[in-house]
């Protein structure tokens, strides 16, 4: 009979395909562990002196000083998240406009044409919107931003004068334009899911497209943009080479953020080739560790979230 | 007997396709209308011209006049329109909030605030769409928590919040079994001493059953229309005539 010939066939073919599968997925998922593991182990082998010598102080210091041995990753800590606080403060207001205007707004023809510029701004080496943040936003920030801030704010701590060009907020701002690709684009998607029965619902109840967005399409759509947030938060802690060139890599925690600062990732950068003695090596290592164990948990919770909402908005 | 809404030379359509053609029907007040038709004729096109709905699609398109209340809606506001006019969807979309949230959404747009206010309104809505028994100990709970009859029912009482004059419904039961059907059609017969109806349906018995007045559509024309027991029993074009007897469709 042919019929349960070609059903076996099909069903023995199916087998060794998920056999296939399951063997190349255990592979990949064991070459990825393996290759994180050796990571994490080269990373606190690198650092055990500056484990051994400094101990939990380390993470709590502010001390950062080469000459005397001396070395704490607090400042560099306190850096990294204001600089990634900030970029989300200032960029994900402008991803969610971005977002909301490519989807619900512009004419088709035009959002056409916006998202594929938009997600080109990834394609931007990190060392050019360093050199333009240099050339650009610096300026900038200190001759407009930090004079209007200084003189209407300067009450607060936050806003200290003096202010200068390569501050926390020129990084911040700097930071703010790396994460728009990722952040835009998967807040995109999360609001393109939303069913389109959901914003009718709305209108037809007399909303208008201003209150079907706000108090229908975006809480739809709020888990899968809360994980694109925190996607880009993982981008602005890791990011490097931009950051290193506009923050002003002063070591140091001042509640002012138009004064200089300093990240775990841009000391790193900064400080390797110079770290020639042992403990100094070490303590950059260690830093390194930080970062790394920081980027790992951001990350995977960001892709656990998205993953999650977008996939239940699938169904 | 009075026209709620009436319809003069209504076309429509998406780009360059034409999907209704010269329509011209009056709604009389405080009847169900039902709408007839095979896949594909417009009706849902049709009665989303009704509530200005048709126009927040790209690319739609509107020719002709739409009466409510003997003024053209097109001329005015539609957001003051569709709270004038309901519309309840084939699938049920309450929205992911509270069954109270749900019901209360309407009025809250309106910009009724006041607690007591909203919850004499959730409650006669509730009551109205013959839901308020079976909620009204969990009116906190998630709305998709419930059955996909009572999801509609929801969608109706959603829609009724609004105190509308017009209820339209496009296919409100096609997704439903046969008890939560039945429960709908009796709660639009209810309905009708209040609101005036339209509902598509692709149920013929359905059809006759709840509706006074049937509008028979084929490829976005209206064929004929009149009482739905002279349409069902006695048509005057042998294509309606086809279609209720099951000959195409
Ligand atoms: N968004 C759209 N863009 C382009 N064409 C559309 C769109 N929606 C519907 N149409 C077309 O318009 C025509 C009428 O559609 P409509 O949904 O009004 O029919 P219907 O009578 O409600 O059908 P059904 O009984 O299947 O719900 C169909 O040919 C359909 O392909
Ligand atoms: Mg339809």
């Amino acid at each position: 009979m042919r019929f349960p010939n070609f059903f076996f066939y099909f069903r023995k073919s199916e087998g060794q395909d998920r056999i296939f599968q399951f063997f190349m997925g255990t592979v990949a998922l064991i070459s990825i562990i393996f290759l994180t593991l050796l990571l994490l182990y080269e990373l606190i082998k690198g650092s055990m002196p500056s484990i051994q010598h400094f101990g939990y102080d380390f993470i709590f210091s502010t001390a950062w000083n080469p000459v005397k041995d001396e070395f704490g990753a607090l400042p560099f800590i306190f850096g990294t998240f204001v600089s990634s606080l900030l970029a989300l403060l200032i960029g994900v207001p402008i991803c969610l406009g971005i977002a909301v205007y490519v989807t619900e707004i512009a004419p088709p023809k035009i959002s056409a044409f916006i998202s594929p510029l938009i997600e080109l701004l990834a394609a931007i080496p990190s060392v050019i919107i360093g050199l333009w943040g240099i050339f650009v936003f610096a300026p900038f920030v200190r001759d407009y931003i930090s004079h209007f801030l200084i003189k209407y704010l300067g009450f607060l701590p936050l806003f200290e004068g003096p202010g200068y060009g390569l501050s926390m907020l020129t990084a911040g701002m700097v930071l703010a334009i790396m994460i728009i690709p990722i952040v835009s684009s998967i807040s995109r998607e999360a609001l393109l899911a939303v069913p389109v029965l959901q914003k009718e619902a709305a209108l037809a109840l007399g909303a208008t497209r201003f209150e079907a967005m706000i108090q229908v399409i975006l809480p739809y759509a709020r888990g899968a943009i809360f994980g694109a947030v925190i996607l880009g938060l993982g981008r602005a802690i890791g990011e490097t080479m931009a950051v290193t060139m506009v923050i002003g890599n002063r070591p140091q925690i001042s509640s002012s953020i138009l004064h200089p600062g300093y990240t775990m990732a841009a000391v790193i950068a900064n400080e390797f080739t110079e770290a020639t003695a042992n403990i100094y090596l070490a303590s950059l290592i260690e830093i390194g560790l930080i970062l790394f164990v920081i980027s790992v948990i951001v990350n995977a919770i960001a892709r656990f979230i998205t993953w999650k909402y977008l996939r239940i908005q699938e169904n | 007997m009075n026209n709620k809404m009436q319809i003069l030379n209504l076309t429509a359509g998406f780009g360059d396709t034409k999907v209704l053609k010269n329509v011209t029907m009056d709604i009389p007040e405080n009847k169900v209308v039902t709408i007839i038709g095979p896949s594909g004729c417009g009706k849902s096109t049709f009665v989303r011209c009704l509530d200005r709905l048709h126009e927040v699609i790209r690319g739609a398109w509107i020719k002709g006049k739409v009466l409510l209340d003997d003024s053209d809606i097109y001329m005015d506001d539609p957001i003051e329109l569709r709270r004038r006019v309901g519309m309840v969807f084939q699938m049920p979309n309450p929205f992911p909030k509270s069954i109270y949230d749900n019901v209360a959404f309407g009025p809250k747009l309106n910009g009724i605030r006041n607690k007591k206010s909203l919850d004499k309104i959730v409650e006669e809505s509730l009551k109205k769409a013959a839901l308020w028994n079976g909620v009204n100990d969990r009116l906190k709970k998630n709305a998709l928590s419930l059955s996909g009859g009572q999801q509609q029912r929801l969608c109706i009482a959603r829609a009724l919040a609004v105190e509308p004059e017009v209820i339209l419904m496009d296919e409100p039961t096609s997704s439903l079994d046969p008890v939560a059907s039945a429960k709908i059609e009796d709660l639009i017969l209810d309905l009708k001493k209040r609101y005036t109806v339209v509902i598509v349906t692709h149920n013929m018995q359905q059809a006759a059953r709840i509706g006074d007045f049937t509008a028979f559509f084929l490829l976005g024309k209206l064929i004929e229309y009149g009482e739905t027991a002279q349409i069902f029993e006695n048509p005057k074009d042998k294509k309606t005539e086809d279609y209720i007897t099951g000959r195409f469709g």
